[in-house]
């Protein structure tokens, strides 16, 4: 692979959040798994230096397999609020999250119904606000909707996480327009979380300018996990030096590669 | 009467939350314990006693997007 003359902030680079450096632009959600072996491979191979988790109630007996599997991966956690409806519960969940992993970060995540998924803004830019003064690094799953993201910002949140399509729906970035004002329009790093189906939706995610990419049901509930880890991974980087190389602008019309000087005339 | 996790439980009042999660059999990481929806930092989970008629939720890591 070539070097290429780019700006910083492009090229191999590691992602940088409230800055603490990943090592890869693929951040993976650990959810869909069907089992933690399968879990660890996708990890390895990804080269993914920080995975999502979630909390729930503790079964009797229940061992603690997944963060060992972690542990011994390296990798640092985000722990989720999936699940939560209200700001309250979501507050409360980050809250469970700090004592059981020792870490400030969130992935904030407050959905408005159970069918699409879909972020409840209002719910979700008050609990960004009170996590934010609870001194928590708030990473907030959010829309596509570039004025969200902005208010996001201004609340401190440390990224935007604007979905693709809704949860675990693999269909990809519907609007890649909005995806790219929201890049625009905030200082913030910008993760695409949600609806990436394959290689190219991951390749895309970072064509329009994203800093990384939140995969989950794409890599652990395809045919083959670990084959699908390492395409998305390739497509992740793909995207993100085809956005530093800068893309040729779409034309209407052809425009030849080949000079017409210097045709022969073969008509005579 | 204390419930735990939404289900009535014979833990005693007075039962600390560290006794509770010995008799959860819980793993010792990625585990967290709220009494009436106010989590309680793991330091004072040593010190905090249970009290009666309180609702204990005690969760743990499970995988998630």
């Amino acid at each position: 692979m070539s070097e290429m003359e780019a700006g910083p902030g492009f090229g191999e680079d590691g992602l940088t959040i409230a800055g603490r450096t990943l090592p890869s632009r693929l951040i993976l959600g650990t959810g869909g798994f069907a089992r933690l072996e399968t879990l660890a491979e996708a990890i390895e191979v990804t080269g993914t230096g920080m995975v999502t988790v979630a909390l729930r109630r503790i079964e009797v007996g229940a061992r603690g397999s997944l963060v060992e599997v972690l542990d011994r991966a390296g990798v640092a956690v985000l722990p989720n609020t999936a699940g939560c409806y209200t700001a309250r519960d979501a507050v409360r969940t980050a809250q469970l999250a700090r004592e059981a992993f020792a870490t400030d970060w969130v992935k904030l995540e407050v959905i408005g119904d159970e069918q699409t998924l879909l972020p409840d803004a209002v719910e979700l830019l008050a609990a960004a606000e009170e996590l934010v003064e609870d001194g928590f690094v708030v990473l907030p799953y959010t829309t596509d909707d570039p004025n969200l993201a902005r208010r996001l910002e201004d609340a401190g949140c440390a990224a935007v996480m604007p979905l693709g399509s809704p949860i675990g729906s693999g269909m990809g970035i519907l609007n890649p327009y909005n995806i790219a004002l929201i890049r625009e329009r905030t200082e913030l790093p910008v993760i695409l979380d949600a609806g990436i189906g394959t290689t190219s939706d991951a390749a895309l995610a970072m064509e329009l300018g994203c800093d990384g990419v939140l995969v989950a049901s794409a890599i652990s509930r395809a045919h083959d996990p670990v084959a699908m880890a390492r395409a998305i991974r390739a497509g992740v980087e793909g995207g993100r030096l085809a956005f530093g190389a800068g893309r040729i602008p779409r034309r209407h019309y052809a425009r030849a590669s080949t000079t017409h000087e210097g045709m022969p005339d073969l008509s005579s | 009467m204390i419930r735990v996790n939404g289900d009535p439980s014979d833990v005693a009042a007075g039962t600390t939350i560290v006794d509770l999660l010995a008799q959860l059999d819980a793993p010792d990481r990625g585990v967290a314990v709220a009494l009436d929806g106010e989590v309680v930092p793991r330091g004072q989970w040593a010190s905090t006693a249970i009290e009666d008629d309180v609702d204990v939720e005690v969760v743990m890591a499970v995988q998630g997007g």
